[in-house]
């Protein structure tokens, strides 16, 4: 049988058969799209190394920003810190676009937008996983890390005096001019970026506590309003 | 002067304006003056004079130049940072617009709503915020009095001379001394505080002096983080701290200043240091100024912050008695940002949004071996209620600990730049 994952809530339906790999998507042409769109930077299959990007043998399971020997963005080793493990629905949120999932991540890439293409990598890419077969579609602790979000919500616009009255609660930790000890900076991130991080957080997909409890209690026009306002800050 | 109708109508019109508007058109700058400068009071005081944007007149009273935070204070007593980095100054935030003055406030008229201070100088106020931190309870250890006797036991639960004392004398204990701690009942400020501070101990004997042993004794069955403290304490400090709650006497206490002897359920300890946290309450001006209950603390408008004693006068932090926070430095800064908004509302007529509150707490248990506790609050008519929590689990792997320790080093930085500019 074979099944492309088109949707995660399909994903979700199918459920885990433990030690079966179900086949996700056409492994050949996820070869063709690694050789034109990831193979410039990264690696995979017998003798990788780390390059431009890190090699990608043994990926699902492994804790993002844990590759040995490779120097990633601060960005990304915080998420691989907070939990982030790469699993067929982490990976394909972080596929579809890599700065909605991790923010500051150095991984240059627009997305691959088509969910057919992103499972057809993703059965490449598994092929070269330790134990292809004992990779489960989806653990039970897999998460999905991209919110599903209306335009309408995305389309927002943001009232900027009530964003800088609730931006004082970010900024008991994430200092306003943008310096990053520890904590990084939120000071000048695109709205729309903004929006989407904020959603992941409430709906806990992106994996941070103390953010999902502040992001759960913001409803859709007080994440605009923040938006508006750390988009706009001087 | 001969009273004609044109003018009467304009008189009348100027003392129904100061009546019945919030605001203060066409007099002089309205005043805020906030007693004590630490996370809610400089916090407070930063965000009215930045928002208001010069309209009101904002001073800040407090009797240290330099302000040493008691958050991260036991970060110091086990090494991890220097003194000087608990410190800061007021330069800022008096470069911001806030008056800073350092003295001391000894009294509180709010029928003339007036501050006197130590040096006899009187403020007038339109708004006064108060947030004063703690005091002790006299009498709440036997045996021991904050006057008479933190030379020798120090409490170190004021950040300060008292803190570097303490350190002296964990460094000074005879290999194979004994460490005692008292801790505190409810509520005091910084609920894992104590727990904190034996870890840090812990580690500092740990390296200095493994033989040494670490008594608590304790009157509350449960504390903060409990779970992931004995986990810790087991892992890191085995056979080293024996915390005794009330099931075993640790809520009945006496300590011997003189002869450095601590006595748990009749059984008598002769210690080498000795850390007495006792029972607190407000910081005294709250109760100088009538605004404090029976148990010590001032009662506030969960919405707001403002006392509900007086329509004047704001209580922040450890001081006022608000429902679910803890008693925090987070909290405080939280709080003042609520009660910074209300307070520019009533006095520009700035626009004024509904309260959110939020805390965390980290707590560090070894090296980069961090833990959390965290809410979100909101007002409800009774108290400010809790929302919404979440806490380290048991097990954690290391990276994640390591990740929350350094997560706490950035809330640090981000939380005395947010507090004093």
């Amino acid at each position: 049988m074979r099944i492309a994952l088109t949707s995660l809530g399909l994903l979700l339906a199918i459920g885990t058969v433990p030690g079966v790999a179900e086949e996700i998507g056409d492994a050949e042409r996820g070869a063709t799209l690694f050789a034109r769109q990831c193979a410039a930077c990264h690696q995979i299959g017998d003798g990788a190394v780390n390059r431009v990007g890190p090699q990608l043998n043994r990926l699902f399971g492994r804790r993002a920003g844990n590759a040995e020997g490779f120097t990633y963005s601060k960005s990304m080793a915080r998420m691989g810190a907070d939990g982030l493990t790469w699993t067929l629905q982490t990976l394909d949120a972080y596929i579809e676009n890599p700065k909605a999932l991790v923010s500051g991540t150095r991984m240059n890439y627009r997305g691959m937008k088509d969910p057919e293409d992103r499972a057809a990598l993703m059965a490449f890419l598994r092929d070269w996983s330790d134990k292809p077969r004992d990779i489960p579609e989806a653990e039970p602790t897999a998460r999905k890390t991209n919110p599903d979000l209306s335009p309408e919500i995305l389309a927002m616009e943001g009232d900027r005096d009530y964003g800088e009255y609730l931006s004082s609660e970010c900024r008991t930790c994430h200092q306003a001019d943008g310096s990053d000890q520890g904590i990084p900076s939120i000071t000048n991130w695109p709205a729309e970026d903004f929006v989407v991080a904020m959603h992941a957080y409430k709906q806990k997909l992106r994996p941070h506590p103390v953010m999902q409890m502040m992001a759960g209690r913001l409803n859709d026009e007080e994440i605009a309003a923040l938006a508006a306002y750390f988009a706009t800050l001087d | 002067m001969k009273l004609n109708r044109r003018h009467f109508i304009g008189t009348g019109l100027v003392a129904s304006a100061i009546l019945t508007a919030p605001t203060v058109w066409g007099q002089a700058k309205a005043k805020v003056v906030v007693i004590g400068g630490g996370a809610g009071g400089a916090t407070a005081a930063r965000y009215i004079a930045k928002d208001s944007e010069g309209a009101v007149e904002v001073t800040l009273v407090e009797a240290n130049p330099v302000y040493t935070t008691c958050f991260f204070s036991n970060l110091y007593l086990g090494g991890f940072r220097d003194f000087e980095s608990l410190q800061h100054g007021y330069e800022t935030l008096a470069g911001g617009g806030v008056t800073v003055i350092n003295d001391m406030a000894t009294a509180v008229d709010r029928a003339a709503k007036t501050v006197t201070l130590a040096s006899g100088a009187v403020l007038p106020y339109d708004r006064l915020v108060l947030s004063p931190g703690i005091d002790f309870k006299d009498g709440s250890v036997p045996g021991w009095s904050a006057d008479a006797h933190a030379e020798i036991m120090p409490h170190a639960y004021k950040a300060g001379p008292q803190t570097q004392l303490l350190k002296a004398q964990i460094e000074a204990m005879p290999e194979g001394g004994v460490f005692a701690m008292i801790a505190p009942p409810n509520p005091y400020r910084c609920p894992p505080g104590p727990y904190e501070r034996i870890s840090m101990v812990a580690h500092v004997l740990k390296e200095r002096n493994p033989t040494a042993k670490i008594i608590v004794a304790d009157p509350k069955e449960n504390f903060s983080k409990k779970a992931l403290f004995e986990e810790g304490w087991a892992k890191h400090y085995a056979g080293m701290i024996d915390w005794i709650g009330p099931d075993f006497g640790g809520g009945n206490v006496e300590v011997r200043p003189d002869t450095m002897e601590v006595v748990i359920d009749g059984e008598v300890t002769k210690v080498d240091c000795c850390n007495v946290i006792p029972g607190q309450m407000a910081g005294k001006i709250a109760a100088l100024a009538g605004v404090t209950d029976e148990a010590g603390w001032a009662p506030v408008d969960p919405a707001s912050m403002k006392s509900k004693m007086d329509e004047n006068v704001w209580v922040l932090g450890d001081s006022s008695a608000q429902g679910d926070m803890p008693k925090s430095g987070f909290s405080a800064n939280s709080q003042a940002k609520v009660a910074a908004m209300a307070i520019r509302g009533e006095l520009t007529g700035s626009r004024t949004f509904p309260a959110k509150y939020s805390n965390t707490c980290w707590s560090l248990i070894a090296p980069e071996d961090g833990v959390k506790v965290g809410a979100s609050y909101e007002p409800t008519p009774e108290k400010i209620a809790s929302v919404e929590s979440f806490v380290s689990a048991t097990g954690e792997d290391a990276a994640l600990r390591k990740a929350t320790y350094e997560e706490s080093l950035g809330w640090y930085a981000g939380i005395t730049a947010d507090m004093f500019g």
